[in-house]
C-alpha cells in the first residue's frame, strides 16, 4: 500500500503525478526531452539506459515500464532482458556498452564516474552530448526510482499491463499520456 | 576538470545548464516548484532537506549552495543548517522536520528503505501527505542533481563568498533565471 493516499487506478509514478501536478509537469518535460527529443542516440537506446539504471536500483515499476518501452522501440524484448542482466555480453554496440557502464557508475554515485570510463565511451565514438545525456538519464532515474519506491507506489505483476502502457507512451510521449487511464484496468 | 567540454565560467550545475538548455529548463522548473513554490513547509526547511541530502551524497557544490540558500531564507544565519548536516537529531529543528529528514535519509539510501513506521512517525508529528510527498521528492531530486554535478565532474568552486552570493540569488531571485558565468 502506498505511504500516502494516491488514486487507486494509477500505479507507479502516475499516481504521484496525479497527486502533485505541479511537480509532474517539469518531470514529464525532462523525461520527454531526454528519452524522446531529437538525438543521435535512438529512443530505444535511451530507454535501455533508463531500464538498466532502474534495474540496478531494483525499482520494479520503472524497470518494467521502461524495459517495455525500450522493447517496443527496438522490437526486441529478449535484448532488453539481456541488457539488464549483463550488458557487457549483450548484442549492442560497443558505444552503448561504454555508455551503460557510465550509467551504472552514476547510479552508484556521480563520483564513481572515472576519466577511464569517459575515455572508453569516446574511443567508441560517443560525443559530449551523448555522455552528458547518459549521465543525466541515469541521474533522473535515480530520482524517479526513489520517488516511486520511497512512497511505496504499486507495481502490477502482469507483464501485459506494461506492454499495453508502452504502446501508449511510445506513441504519445510521457507528458501527453501521464493522465490517461490505464488500459487494462 | 569536467569530463566533457562545458562552457567556461559557470560554476557547478550551471555549467550543465549552459551546455544543454533543453534539459536546464525543466530542471530549473522542478527546483523552483519544490524549493520555492507554495507549500506549508518554509523554503528554509525545504532548502535544508536539499543541503542535508547533498551532504550525504558528498556533493560539495550542492551542499554548500543550498546551505547558503537556506541561510539566506533565515536572514543570514547559517548555524542552523550546519547543525543539521552535522547531526540533525540534535539540531534546533521541529520534531516534524526531524521526522521528514529521517525519511529523506532513507530515500538517499534507496526508495525501498522508507518504511511505514517512518511515515507514521512523520504523521504523528503533524506532517501532511503533501509534506511527506515533497520531502521524498526533494530527497530524490537531489539524488539526481548531485549525480548530475559529480557524474560530469562539474566545477566546484572553493571560495565561500561565491556560495554566499549564489545562495542569496537562489533564495531571493529563484531558480528560473538564466545561468550567469
Amino acid at each position: 500500500m502506498p505511504h500516502i493516499t494516491l488514486p487507486a487506478d494509477m500505479p507507479g509514478i502516475r499516481g504521484l503525478m496525479a497527486f502533485r501536478p505541479e511537480t509532474a509537469a517539469p518531470i514529464n518535460e525532462l523525461v520527454d526531452v531526454l528519452l524522446r527529443g531529437p538525438h543521435t542516440l535512438t529512443p530505444g537506446e535511451r530507454e535501455l539506459i533508463a531500464a538498466y539504471v532502474s534495474s540496478e536500483n531494483d525499482c520494479k515499476y520503472c524497470r518494467t515500464i521502461h524495459g517495455a518501452v525500450a522493447a517496443r522501440h527496438l522490437n526486441n524484448e529478449p535484448l532488453v532482458a539481456a541488457v539488464t542482466c549483463d550488458f557487457e555480453h549483450a548484442d549492442i554496440t560497443e558505444k552503448m556498452k561504454a555508455l551503460l557502464a557510465i550509467a551504472g557508475r552514476t547510479a552508484t554515485s556521480g563520483k564513481h564516474v572515472t576519466p577511464a570510463d569517459i575515455a572508453r565511451a569516446r574511443e567508441h565514438g560517443a560525443t559530449d552530448l551523448e555522455i552528458h545525456d547518459t549521465v543525466l538519464i541515469a541521474a533522473v532515474f535515480c530520482m524517479c526510482n526513489r520517488y516511486v519506491d520511497g512512497l511505496a507506489t504499486l507495481a502490477p505483476d502482469d507483464p501485459e499491463f506494461y506492454r499495453e502502457r508502452a504502446k501508449i507512451v511510445s506513441a504519445a510521449g510521457y507528458a501527453a499520456s501521464a493522465i490517461t487511464p490505464s488500459p487494462s484496468q | 576538470m569536467p569530463h566533457i567540454a562545458l562552457p567556461d565560467g559557470f560554476p557547478g550545475i550551471t555549467g550543465g545548464f549552459a551546455f544543454r538548455p533543453e534539459t536546464a529548463k525543466p530542471l530549473r522548473a522542478l527546483a523552483e516548484v519544490l524549493l520555492r513554490g507554495p507549500s506549508t513547509l518554509t523554503s528554509a526547511e525545504r532548502e535544508t532537506i536539499a543541503a542535508f541530502v547533498s551532504a550525504r551524497n558528498d556533493c560539495r557544490f550542492c551542499q554548500l549552495s543550498h546551505s547558503a540558500a537556506a541561510a539566506h531564507h533565515l536572514g543570514g544565519d547559517d548555524s542552523s543548517v550546519d547543525a543539521v548536516t552535522r547531526d540533525y537529531m540534535s539540531a534546533p529543528l521541529s520534531s516534524k522536520m526531524k521526522a521528514l529528514l529521517a525519511i529523506a535519509a532513507k530515500v538517499q539510501l534507496g526508495g525501498t528503505q522508507v518504511t511505514a513506521p517512518d511515515v507514521e512517525c512523520a504523521r504523528r508529528e503533524g506532517a501532511t501527505d503533501v509534506e511527506i510527498h515533497d520531502a521524498v521528492l526533494i530527497a530524490a531530486a537531489f539524488c539526481m542533481f548531485n549525480r548530475y554535478v559529480d557524474g560530469l565532474a562539474m566545477v566546484t568552486p572553493t571560495d565561500p563568498a561565491l556560495y554566499d552570493e549564489m545562495g542569496r540569488r537562489m533564495a531571493h531571485e529563484g531558480y528560473l533565471r538564466p545561468s550567469r558565468g
